[in-house]
């Protein structure tokens, strides 16, 4: 799986940090540490904090294509 | 367009979201990228940051996007050159690929150390790629004694950031008077420095380093004032050059600066003219930005990277006339020793700078730059949430200060910037 957030965008609201805590992380009141490459195993938990943040700035990727390709 | 052949030269951001953009726009004809580096497109910000940390590993990186695109890939090849006439790129395993339509989105590399034979020593890094990031993680996981960082912009402010937190001691050298000057200022770099200080960061201001001295590996610096800082670990932070050499003798305008593009994202030849055919975004390319007064920018900034990708990928399809000038307003975003610094708006040329909401006592702040009594820029510390309402006031110019009477700043009170001159820089 591969995430990107767009930091331009991210508000730190922190509903990622909720949905899925061990892939987001907020250091102090707003940097955002997040994990882009989490295991498949959490696709309901990324999927959650995708649909969680107000400012849609989560992007994922599920697909094994781009596995296959590297 | 919906059919034939477009070249994507450069496979990282600006790349791989241009292509997408042309597939999401109706593009069904055949889409190869270009990337000099072995790797799929991958994200850059943490580069600096948690991969330095090793929070983060350098190959999980790879940007979401990679997978879905339907799309021919040609990794590890540089473009070598451009046949303008005959619409072929050059590629330095001899493959030619014609093309109707070619994307230029080679980005800009890391301006190396001047001297090749210092620069060559053992310990000295660059960090723009995900190789230059894993080669100087592994050089901290041997516990150097001292790392000496050449210039305290973003990069070199965030890698000392990220080194200090593992706890390694950290010199910054930079001839300005406070770090970020550039982009910032002296003033709101003048309260940066002091969160360096505080995490134990040897913050060297107004000082310039000469030579890099070592037998193989690199020992110590030497200052234009005569002294010396030892050091095991150089990181060579002095800004980025355009990657705009292999297009020698294609008879368009480009440079170290970047490739000149009109706001459609065509390139323009050597008369000013724009080519119809080929077009450039991302850190490459250096536009007429409407906002400020139509002067050339070339911006090194993530979001750039993504809009004019998809600009230039519209206008690719339906045309210049179609899509309007590109005009995306500038933001980036840093993080760097506890602070999230956000910016919107160009400050280059600004004549002043005021807090607006928050202080920096309270490590906590709003700053607006203003020229000529107009307002440009807005830069936030640790106070996201505040920006988006100055994405107006800088869009229309308003009135500088734009907000007075204010609950925590009743009267802001504007100050020169500090921002260098562009010659001095």
């Amino acid at each position: 799986m591969r995430v990107v957030v767009d930091l331009n965008r991210c508000q730190a609201y922190a509903q990622c940090c909720y949905a899925a805590p061990e892939r987001f992380v907020l250091q102090g009141d707003e940097i955002l540490v997040y994990d882009p490459a989490p295991p498949a195993s959490d696709r309901a938990a990324i999927d959650r904090a995708v649909q969680a943040c107000p400012v849609r700035a989560i992007r994922v990727e599920h697909d094994a294509l781009a596995e296959r390709a590297a | 367009m919906r059919d034939g052949t477009i070249v994507v030269a450069g496979a990282s951001l600006a790349g791989l979201r241009g292509a997408e953009a042309l597939r999401a726009h109706g593009f069904a004809g055949r889409l190869i990228l270009v990337g000099d580096e072995p790797h799929l497109a991958y994200d850059r910000p943490p580069l600096s940051k948690h991969v330095l940390t090793g929070e983060v590993a350098p190959g999980a990186t790879t940007l979401p996007g990679v997978g879905a695109l339907e799309a021919e890939w040609r990794l590890g090849v540089k473009a070598l050159g451009l046949d303008r006439a005959g619409r072929t790129l050059l590629l330095a395993d001899g493959e030619r690929l014609a093309f109707d339509r070619l994307l230029i989105a080679t980005g800009a590399r890391a301006r190396p150390w001047p001297a090749p034979e210092e620069a060559r020593l053992s310990g000295v890094h660059t960090l723009r790629s995900r190789d230059d990031a894993a080669s100087l993680a592994a050089g901290l996981a041997a516990r150097p004694r001292r790392v000496l960082i050449l210039g305290a912009g973003f990069i070199g402010c965030e890698a000392a950031s990220s080194i200090r937190a593992l706890g390694l001691p950290v010199t910054v050298v930079d001839p300005e008077p406070a770090p970020l000057a550039q982009a910032l200022g002296s003033v709101i770099g003048g309260f940066v420095a002091g969160r360096m200080e505080a995490a134990g960061v040897d913050v060297r201001l107004g000082a310039r380093v000469t030579h890099l001295e070592g037998d193989r590996a690199v020992r110590r610096a030497r200052l234009a004032d005569g002294g010396t800082i030892e050091a095991d670990l150089v990181v060579v932070a002095l800004g980025a050059v355009r990657n705009t050499g292999w297009l020698a003798g294609a008879g368009l305008r480009a440079d170290e600066g970047g490739l000149s593009s009109d706001g459609a994202c065509r390139a323009l030849d050597e008369a000013g003219r724009p080519d119809e055919a080929i077009f450039a975004a991302g850190d490459v390319a250096r536009f007429p930005h409407p906002l400020y007064g139509h002067r050339p920018v070339a911006l090194e900034h993530w979001g750039n990277a993504v809009a004019q990708g998809a600009h230039a990928a519209r206008a690719m399809l339906h045309g210049a006339d179609a899509v309007g000038a590109y005009a995306e307003l500038p933001a980036f975003w840093s993080s760097q020793f506890g602070l999230n610094i956000k910016s919107l708006g160009l400050t280059e040329g600004a004549d002043a700078v005021a807090i607006v909401q928050g202080s920096p006592r309270a490590g906590r702040f709003l700053a607006v730059y203003g020229r000529a009594g107009r307002t440009i820029a807005a830069v936030s510390v640790n106070a996201g949430r505040w920006l988006p309402a100055y994405e107006g006031p800088i869009r229309d110019g308003a009135p500088f200060p734009p907000i007075t009477g204010g609950a925590d700043q009743p009267d802001p009170e504007p100050v020169p910037p500090g921002l260098p001159s562009r010659e001095a820089a």
